[in-house]
């Protein structure tokens, strides 16, 4: 752990640096795979859509020493179109799915289940999804993705500047896509909870590339005053006096969902704990690559295109370029905290 | 010490956020006990019970789905379920306008009750019978009886109708009042030729079970017309009652079934009329409150229903309860690992932000009847993320400062005027992220929405009121100041090239 704080210090200054920003096209090469792969999957594949948004039946039944031929013979008794999925779950439960059902069919479902298992009709766990539930929720999500997209790119347009606001989205994009790809290629279930952890990985990977690209406008400010950097190298700079912290924070909320994803899949083996957590994790993982190795760069060459940047590219090349070094401090702002300082200063002598 | 008044001004800050937090906290323990609450709400996926949705049906007659029509639904349904008598059920709407779905929840066993009552359209029609059969089969053989006067059509409709099908016996609420319809009987025993619907649900007054208390015993739902219902009634069974067999019956029909057909003997105008059919007690009281309460405005679709059994409940809850603990666990120790005596501060402020949402749990769920369900833990695990977050922006960003060569006592407070923007910006999009998700989401997303929402707040409390003050008064101490191997400030973990210059920079501005 302090080995990697030392990295921070060494990162920080400059003395080691990954070219992030530099290699850019080997980092877009390999985000356009993953891109190319997903969205195949998708295509191909698609996605595996759960009881929630293709309607349908699911009743559980806790009793000791259940078995999967007693859920089975169960089922043949039902008297409904098409076929009953039964699944074991843990030691103890069944899980028995059908197709949608009408209400009076739900009713009689659940009578050949109580008198199957001779368990009360109170301790059947149900979930009935009409058909049309699927649509609805799915109508919302995208709702939501819409509007939440607009809203952030207007905010970080607002605290930011337009272009910070355009890489953040394609990050965001970057993220949610792969993440999807990844579902549609493992086959992972689809449920609402999931969707919600989509939802939720947008907030999470911005917040990621907001931490980051605090710090490259904070080293981008007065950069074509100085003529040192060209805009890219500054950026760099900024990713590489970051990456510590962006390792920090990813685990650290890596840590409580993988706790959730954890204690989901194993104690309670499926249903919402474990598909929020999932995709969480999943969405997680590729939002903190994006943050650090598409996000920044994808600015930089947004950024490299003003003819400004170009200019500096080129006083900063004349110069025979900048090599990254110890002693520059980019961040002259700093000194706005001054004043408060004095006082402190002063206190400890 | 040498100006004692800046030094008193630089230690009254951390003082009076500390005290701000500490009122914060404690006003929020005694709005707990003055509200008398000791637990939080829990949802119903945490302690059993059955919610349901509804979603508005968009139908092609008069039933257009409008804002007023929703709010109307609702106040109907919350009276049907208040019926049942079940403490603490919940009738909501969620969503905006008309683009609203309805969520009942309703907590304990009474589950399938529910289910069967609150969907129900319950739309109540007399109609004189035109023609009965008491066969079943979709044959095509029976024919009506008697069969003239009846459009060829319907006949065929008639015969083909087979209820002994269970699917012909849902009540689907879908009979057109001023057609002539073929009808099952709701015990799928009979099926019928139906006129033109006469008296209306909405012209019943009043509605009661009661218990026959002569020879049969059996329960039935006494009816009380209103003005208009009385003489429209009245006029119905002084035309049928010297009809011949079996037009002479009225058959009343609820949601499109044939609930029962009784002979008109004689004119009833005084406005009271009987419902007989094999009911059950529940049965009986169950109509009579769907008639006193009204049929809905809207035709529904069942969206979800979910029922969960205690024991499933308990389960999700403690599996909720050790992700958390888990959860938290696991950050502390990356926290005490990577940031030393540092993290120290962080678990500090993790306590108190769990402290600070436990509260407002409490008070909330009393407040606004927030409820805390499955979805809504795991948002408050997440948030615990965001949480740490915010610190290690902060924590960071303060050692980035001492690696510009400030001393650490300057690089806690220029450290924060940075942090501070990041991690308002921060938890901006995240606030921003968990209000959408609430407006665009029902059920269990709503919930998870709220509690992630509610716990960004929380960070930024306990960021500015905790946090901060707390690391600008344990800077004081010479353990953090000088830079000791385990205060996660030494020079070695800032990764400051020459440790000897830590301790002077650290005096002597540079």
């Amino acid at each position: 752990m302090a080995t990697l704080s030392g990295l921070g210090g060494r990162l920080y200054s400059g003395e080691t640096s990954f070219n992030i920003v530099e290699n850019r096209k080997r980092w877009y090469s390999i985000s356009a795979i993953f891109l190319l792969i997903s969205i195949g999957a998708l295509v191909v594949q698609g996605l595996h859509l759960g009881l929630e948004f293709k309607g349908g039946a699911s009743y559980t039944v806790t009793k000791p020493g259940v078995t999967i031929e007693q859920g089975r013979a169960a089922a043949d008794n039902f008297d409904i179109p098409g076929e009953a999925v039964v699944q074991k779950i843990g030691d103890d439960k069944i899980r028995i799915q059908t197709g949608a059902l009408t209400p009076a069919q739900a009713n009689a479902v659940e009578n050949v289940i109580v008198f199957t298992f001779g368990v009360p009709v109170e301790s059947i766990d149900t979930q009935l999804v009409g058909p049309s539930w699927g649509e609805e929720i799915t109508k919302k999500a995208i709702y939501g993705l819409i509007a939440f997209l607009l809203a952030v790119m207007l905010f970080l347009a607002m605290v930011f500047e337009s272009k910070m606001a355009l890489a953040a989205i394609v990050a965001v994009v970057h993220d949610v896509l792969i993440t999807v790809g990844i579902y549609a290629l493992v086959g992972f279930d689809v449920t609402p909870a999931t969707i919600i952890g989509f939802l939720t990985i947008l907030g999470y990977s911005l917040y990621d590339t907001v931490v980051v690209f605090d710090k490259v406008r904070e080293n981008t400010k007065s950069v074509t005053a100085n003529s040192k950097y060209t805009y890219s190298q500054a950026a760099n700079l900024a990713v590489n006096q970051t990456i510590v912290r962006s390792a920090n924070t990813s685990i650290i909320a890596l840590l409580p969902v993988g706790a959730i994803l954890f204690v989901g899949a194993g104690l309670l083996g499926a249903g919402t704990l474990k598909d929020l957590s999932l995709a969480l994790f999943i969405g997680l993982a590729v939002g903190t690559y994006s943050s650090i190795f598409i996000a920044p760069p994808f600015l930089a060459s947004l950024r490299e295109k003003e003819p400004a940047m170009q200019a500096l590219a080129k006083r900063v090349a004349a110069r025979g370029g900048a090599p990254i070094v110890a002693e520059v401090k980019p961040a002259k702002a700093v000194s706005t905290g001054g004043p408060r300082n004095q006082p402190k200063r002063k206190g400890r002598k | 010490m040498s100006t004692p008044t800046k030094t008193v001004k630089t230690s009254v800050r951390p003082a009076r956020a500390l005290a701000l937090l500490a009122i914060i906290i404690l006003g929020l323990i005694g709005t707990a006990l003055v509200q008398g609450v000791d637990s939080v709400r829990l949802g119903l996926d945490l302690r059993g019970g059955t919610s349901v949705t509804l979603q508005p049906r968009a139908s092609n007659d008069s039933n257009k789905i409008t804002s007023a029509a929703i709010d109307q639904a609702v106040t109907i349904i919350r009276q049907r379920v208040n019926s049942l008598g079940v403490a603490e059920s919940e009738v909501t709407a969620q969503g905006s306008g008309t683009n609203r779905q309805i969520v009942i929840s309703v907590p304990g066993d009474s589950g399938r009750r529910v289910v069967d009552l609150v969907g129900q359209t319950a739309e109540l029609r007399f109609r004189q019978v035109l023609a009965e059969s008491a066969a079943l089969g979709g044959s095509g053989t029976d024919t009506a009886t008697p069969s003239t006067g009846i459009a060829a059509d319907l006949n065929a409709r008639f015969a083909a109708l087979d209820c002994s099908n269970p699917a012909n016996r849902q009540g689907t609420g879908a009979d057109s009042p001023s057609e002539t319809i073929v009808a099952c009987s709701r015990t799928g025993t009979s099926k019928y030729i139906l006129a033109p619907a006469e008296v209306l649900g909405q012209q019943v007054s009043k509605a009661s079970a009661g218990l026959d208390q002569q020879g049969s015993a059996s329960w039935f739902v006494s009816l009380t017309f209103n003005g208009e219902g009385t003489s429209a009634f009245g006029a119905l069974t002084s035309r049928v009652t010297s009809l011949a067999s079996p037009q002479n019956q009225v058959a009343i029909v609820l949601d499109g079934l044939v609930v029962s057909a009784p002979v008109i003997n004689e004119a009833i105008p005084s406005g009271n009329a009987q419902i007989t059919g094999s009911f059950t007690q529940v049965e009986a009281e169950d109509l009579a409150n769907v008639l006193k309460y009204g049929a809905l405005p809207l035709a529904f679709d069942r969206g979800e229903v979910q029922q969960v059994s205690p024991t499933l409940g308990s389960d999700q809850l403690n599996a909720g309860l050790i992700a958390g603990a888990l959860g938290l666990g696991l950050v502390v120790i990356f926290s005490l690992l990577y940031y030393r005596a540092l993290g120290l501060v962080t678990v500090g402020s993790l306590a108190v932000a769990t402290l600070l949402v436990y509260l407002l749990f409490l008070v909330l769920g009393e407040t606004i009847g927030f409820t805390l369900t499955l979805a809504g833990i795991a948002g408050a695990i997440v948030a615990i993320g965001v949480t740490a977050d915010s610190f290690i922006v902060y924590f960071e960003r303060v050692r980035d400062e001492a690696r510009e060569g400030r001393s650490l006592r300057t690089a806690v407070e220029t450290g924060w005027a940075r942090a501070r923007k990041t991690i308002i910006v921060a938890d901006m999009i995240s606030l921003l992220s968990a209000v959408l998700l609430y407006i665009f989401a029902v059920g269990g997303v709503r919930g998870f929405a709220f509690t992630l929402g509610l716990t960004t707040v929380v960070d930024l409390i306990v960021v500015f009121l905790f946090t901060k003050p707390l690391l600008s008064l344990v800077i004081k101490a010479k353990f953090f100041s000088s830079g000791h191997p385990l205060s996660g400030f030494s020079a070695k973990s800032i990764g400051l090239k020459n440790s000897g210059s830590q301790s002077s920079s650290s005096t002597v501005e540079a």
